[in-house]
């Protein structure tokens, strides 16, 4: 494992170093350096501090543990790989991810998951422990978003707007997500057995990850959001 | 060169700002060091900073903060000046030689109070006849420019990058109660001495990372009521707005707010509480010019606090942190932890909700 002190040092230089390492990094220090392990395939990188936008944009296969808060758009069109956040995640995080996985210990700012997508076995995934911001899931293609909204106490768990042009993919939503608009374009309700094994596999992943009791977390209903139809814009400007 | 068009610029800008509760004195060193982390969201093309409570042997009289092109651009203007202020000081803006900023106009500095005799024959009270003389000097005469027009606090802008531009004042020697601060990244307009943020008036100061859509509509309501946009970009609309919300109608800040970034009719139509939806509908309905739409995070400064907000979509970032007395507000949580380290409570306000900060009542007064 090598050892990176990242203070004062320039995202190029904390890049290249990345880069050039070879094995695993452990980078201390940081503090808004971006495009952190950008497009990187190997190693495993663990970030004390807080690490710039960009966080692993493009990755491929390379793995993010981060011990802080994130800013925005972490994982950023990623393909392959993990990034898991002991903390909470920022605006736009998995911006058009079409693969890998990213898992938020607290929670998620505005447009998580806008425009996630995916591809045979490519199936991104996210899954967020607090609450998430608004325009969750905008225009999600494709892949899995999960929001736990534990510790939010009988607060909504997901802001205005949720699944704005949602075309494809699915959300489980922690709760019977009350109070909670969602356009006619998606489908809202309860998980039924069939998609209960796919769900509980994240929910324990989750949970084993951020030392958290699975069961407890797993005993509450739960709603499960898809597209309301398999071209639900058919005709918004024109027929197509 | 290539201009914007055929170019594509990333819009950036980066903000960042800092207050004391308790009204406690702030070197300008912190705000400078929030800038560093947030370097790549500048390209060197104008930063600025703005500190309240750091004139308090001056604070009953007001802090013209002026450029000027040449000399004799400054003697016409304190001509000008002396006929309707009485100047209790007058001097040259410290500032730092470095090579990262050049070109520097003639930076100086006012402390004045309106002539009584003057005031009573204009029949206006002392902030609009200070405003009004402002507006005048930027429309009016050309090569001079006053950037800064409060009592007890002053803006420091140049181009440059914002960590460069806090070296080049030696905001270290100066302390207050509140910084903001300021990386900008033009997009649209040109970058310019008068164009870097903060934009002020009065003891109102603004800075702005994001781009207003509605800017002519802001404008052209805005000229009618004697404001005048000189500086060749969209922030300082937003300065007047607020002067004029505030200031002139009598709004409160939270007010102001549910103005500029109003909230969407069909939110207004799912609001539960009826006299918040009726003054959400009125407030839309009769200020519907000064609705500043497209992507913006601002940090507005006053006398004793800070307003931070974002647009209602939220399309950029700002998080807040506090640690004892002091509360942070940056577009990137670095920002904040190379202000404070060990900052604690760290939230992202949502979209078009206000976050205010003030000084805490008794503190303030004795500043």
């Amino acid at each position: 494992m090598k050892q990176i002190d990242a203070k004062d040092m320039d995202f190029e230089t904390l890049n290249r170093k990345l880069r050039e390492s070879g094995e695993d990094c452990a980078v201390t220090g940081c503090c808004g350096q971006r495009f952190i392990a950008a497009g990187m395939s190997k190693i495993h990188i663990t970030i004390d501090g807080i690490p710039g936008n960009a966080l692993g944009a493009y990755l491929n296969g390379a793995s993010i543990t981060v011990r802080a808060n994130t800013q925005d758009a972490v994982g950023d069109t990623m393909n392959a790989g993990e990034i898991i956040v002991y903390g909470s995640i920022g605006d736009a995080a998995g911006y058009a991810m079409r693969g890998g996985r990213i898992f938020v210990r607290d929670s998620a700012g505005y447009r998580a998951g806008i425009h996630m997508k995916a591809y045979h076995e490519k199936v991104p995934l996210m899954v967020i422990g607090g609450s998430a911001g608004s325009f969750l899931g905008e225009y999600q293609a494709g892949g899995v978003i999960v929001v736990l909204g534990l510790g939010e106490k009988g607060r909504r768990i997901i802001g205005n707007f949720p699944c704005t042009g949602m075309h494809g993919g699915k959300m489980f939503l922690r709760g019977d997500c009350q109070g909670i608009h969602f356009p006619r374009e998606v489908t809202a309700k309860p998980v039924e057995a069939s998609a209960r094994a796919e769900l509980e596999g994240y929910v324990r992943e989750y949970c084993a990850l951020f030392d958290r009791d699975a069961e407890a977390v797993l005993d509450s209903p739960f709603t499960l959001v898809t597209p309301a139809s398999r071209n639900p814009y058919q005709q918004m400007y024109v027929a197509n | 060169m290539k201009m914007e068009g055929q170019v594509r610029i990333p819009s950036g800008c980066a903000i960042a700002a800092v207050i004391s509760r308790k009204g406690r004195n702030i070197s300008g060193e912190v705000i400078t060091g929030a800038m560093r982390p947030m370097h790549d969201r500048s390209n060197g093309l104008g930063g600025g900073f703005a500190g309240y409570g750091i004139y308090p042997a001056y604070k009953d009289f007001y802090a013209l903060h002026m450029f000027f092109d040449e000399r004799a651009t400054r003697k016409n203007c304190e001509t000008f000046l002396k006929e309707r202020f009485e100047i209790v000081k007058s001097e040259i803006i410290p500032t730092r030689k470095i090579p990262e900023i050049t070109d520097e106009p003639i930076i100086w500095r006012y402390f004045v109070a309106p002539l009584q005799s003057v005031l009573a024959a204009a029949q206006l009270d002392e902030k609009e006849f200070v405003a009004r003389t402002v507006m005048r000097i930027n429309t009016e005469m050309p090569g001079a420019y006053v950037f800064s027009s409060g009592k007890n606090m002053g803006t420091f802008k140049a181009v440059g990058f914002p960590e460069d531009v806090g070296a080049f004042y030696r905001l270290e020697e100066y302390e207050g109660y509140s910084w903001t601060g300021h990386g900008r990244y033009p997009t649209n307009t040109p970058g310019w001495w008068g164009g870097a943020h903060p934009f002020t008036l009065l003891d109102f100061s603004i800075v702005h990372n994001g781009e207003i859509s509605s800017y002519d509509a802001n404008r052209r309501f805005i000229e009618m009521f004697g404001y005048r946009c000189t500086l060749q970009t969209d922030t300082e609309v937003i300065t007047y707005i607020m002067d004029y919300l505030i200031r002139v109608q009598g709004l409160t800040r939270r007010e102001a707010a549910s103005v500029i970034a109003a909230p969407f009719w069909s939110t207004i139509e799912r609001e539960t509480d009826p006299e918040k939806r009726q003054k959400y509908m009125y407030l839309r309905t009769l200020f519907s010019g000064l609705l500043i739409t497209g992507p913006f995070s601002i940090v507005f400064g006053f006398s004793g606090g800070l307003m931070a907000l974002n647009d209602r979509l939220k399309l950029r970032s700002m998080v807040v942190g506090e640690k004892d007395d002091k509360v942070y507000i940056s577009s990137e949580e670095a920002a904040i932890r190379a202000m404070e380290p060990q900052a604690e409570n760290i939230w992202a306000p949502a979209g078009g909700e206000p976050v205010i900060v003030q000084v805490e009542e008794g503190a303030y007064e004795c500043l």
